[in-house]
């Protein structure tokens, strides 16, 4: 019967005496799994010239004003071609968190352009596993600049552009993301008929994320054989992003003067590293800068 | 032998009267505001989760950084990747206590002024503090009520100059839960 009675005054008290073991309170919720996707892979939707796989956040107005300038190998005499810009502005807007399109206009040629981005897959870990990113872009650029020959018949089509793109990217750790972009472009006209309509370019880009608020960022894009004139080059960008809370500040150094996906995937004039054959430095480095400041417009639906 | 089994039902009594009674919440409401003349900086997230100890009076709280919500897109990145560092460190955590438990009648319905005490994790750096608060008790649930202030400085969040007038020396928390007895 003592030995009843001792069982059961160890039984009732067992949960209580069990429960002075429970170091951590919260493992008794259990680890709840969820989806986390990648994040900030890019500081900006774009890389120098071309876009990232970021996308403006839903509700957000990102207004966008970018500067290319002269070569810099006259030195001095143009202050390293401050004097001669190029100039686009433009306006994105996130419609979701997948979704954005943008407008703008550039100085060179009077083109218009206007974009549709959305984001197909999404990076994430966790419970649902997505190694990459894939975006999809489609961007129309619309010359606008007098037909150099008015005399002949000039058609409204003749002054159409179109791009489109796939974005495959993946952030690799918090430094380094890295992405490629095969692109189909198409010019209604084109200066002879050696040249193509359609042509396909390669391109490829990534940041090293140098500080919290400092990224370098690279860019090339590689115009695969026989579509475009000779004297064209293919078109590479190194640059550094500088994030200042609203204002995203993109310095870079480039061979093309273009902001506009026809201008520098298919009309890049000079080469970073060009000579003439008798020694005459014409390396087309100029320098250039994106700054983007971004206006919340539509405040996300209640977070409270 | 009537004895003993009265004895014996006292103790089985006593014994499940001290089985430890736990209520928890996933959906706790952590709010925090920085206030400067410069700049109002206000996010929330709703899905904090807490365990409470009514027989120990322990507590604990984790709240996942990445699940504060901001009206601002861009100020959500920058807080995330800028000075939470959340990918490094994931979670804020408190562990801790309530050190007037005595004050505190989880069997009787009403609003009890209580003060805990523990470790708060923030950005990896752990820290010490008291935090007042309240606990009310009613309909089969435990509502807790705390207001307190946490300085970045104290867990070592960086800000740099530029922003030093938008972002406030003091941050005001606010902790706003229901718990929920938990099953056995």
């Amino acid at each position: 019967m003592k030995k009843l009675l001792l069982l059961a005054l160890f039984l009732a008290n067992a949960p209580f005496l069990f429960a002075q073991d429970e170091e951590d309170l919260l493992s008794l919720l259990g680890e709840e799994e969820v989806t986390e996707y990648a994040t900030a892979s890019f500081k900006t939707n774009r890389v120098v010239n071309g876009h990232s796989i970021e996308n403006t956040a839903a509700g957000v107005l990102d207004f966008k004003i970018s500067h290319r300038f002269s070569p810099v190998r006259n030195g001095f005499y143009d202050i390293f071609g401050l004097d001669g810009a190029t100039i686009r502005f433009g306006f994105d807007y996130g419609i979701t968190d997948r979704l954005m399109v943008g407008v703008g206009r550039s100085s060179k040629e009077k083109i218009y352009d206007g974009f549709l981005k959305y984001k197909i897959l999404r990076q994430s870990s966790g419970k649902k596993k997505m190694p990459i990113t894939l975006s999809y872009l489609v961007d129309a650029q619309i010359k606008t600049v007098d037909f150099p020959e008015q005399d002949r018949e000039n058609l409204f089509s003749s002054r159409l552009y179109y791009t489109h793109q796939l974005l495959i990217g993946r952030k690799f750790n918090e430094r380094l993301s890295l992405q490629l972009m095969p692109t189909l472009l198409h010019r209604n006209l084109v200066e002879s008929k050696s040249e193509k309509n359609d042509v396909l370019a390669m391109g490829v880009a990534g940041r090293i994320k140098l500080s919290k608020r400092v990224t370098l960022n690279a860019e090339y894009y590689y115009v695969l054989p026989d579509q475009i004139n000779s004297i064209y080059t293919n078109v590479l960008s190194i640059g550094f992003d500088i994030e200042t809370g609203g204002h995203v500040f993109q310095l870079h150094f480039t061979n093309s003067s273009d902001m506009t996906y026809k201008g520098f995937i298919t009309e890049t004039l000079e080469d970073w590293f060009y000579k003439t054959s008798d020694g005459k430095n014409m390396s087309g480095i100029r320098f250039g800068f994106n700054i983007s400041r971004v206006f919340t417009i539509v405040k996300p639906k209640s977070i409270y | 032998m009537k004895n003993r089994i009265v004895i014996l039902g006292v103790l089985l009594a006593l014994g499940f009267s001290a089985q430890a009674q736990k209520y928890f919440t996933r959906d706790a409401r952590v709010q925090f505001n920085s206030d400067t003349p410069v700049e109002k900086i206000e996010a929330v997230n709703k899905s904090g989760t807490s365990v409470l100890d009514t027989q120990t009076g322990r507590m604990d709280w984790k709240v996942l950084i990445k699940n504060f919500l901001f009206e601002k897109a861009l100020m959500q990145e920058h807080f995330n990747e800028n000075y939470m560092e959340s990918t490094k460190y994931p979670n804020a955590t408190f562990k801790g206590s309530i050190t007037n438990l005595q004050d505190v009648n989880f069997a009787k319905d009403g609003t009890y002024k209580v003060t805990a005490k523990g470790a708060m994790t923030i950005h990896g750096v752990e820290q010490e503090i008291t935090v007042p608060g309240t606990l009310t008790v009613g309909g089969g649930a435990v509502k807790v009520k705390a207001d307190f202030v946490v300085k970045p400085a104290d867990y070592k969040i960086d800000i740099p100059g530029v922003v030093r007038d938008n972002i406030a020396k003091e941050i005001a928390v606010t902790i706003d839960a229901s718990l929920k007895p938990m099953g056995k």
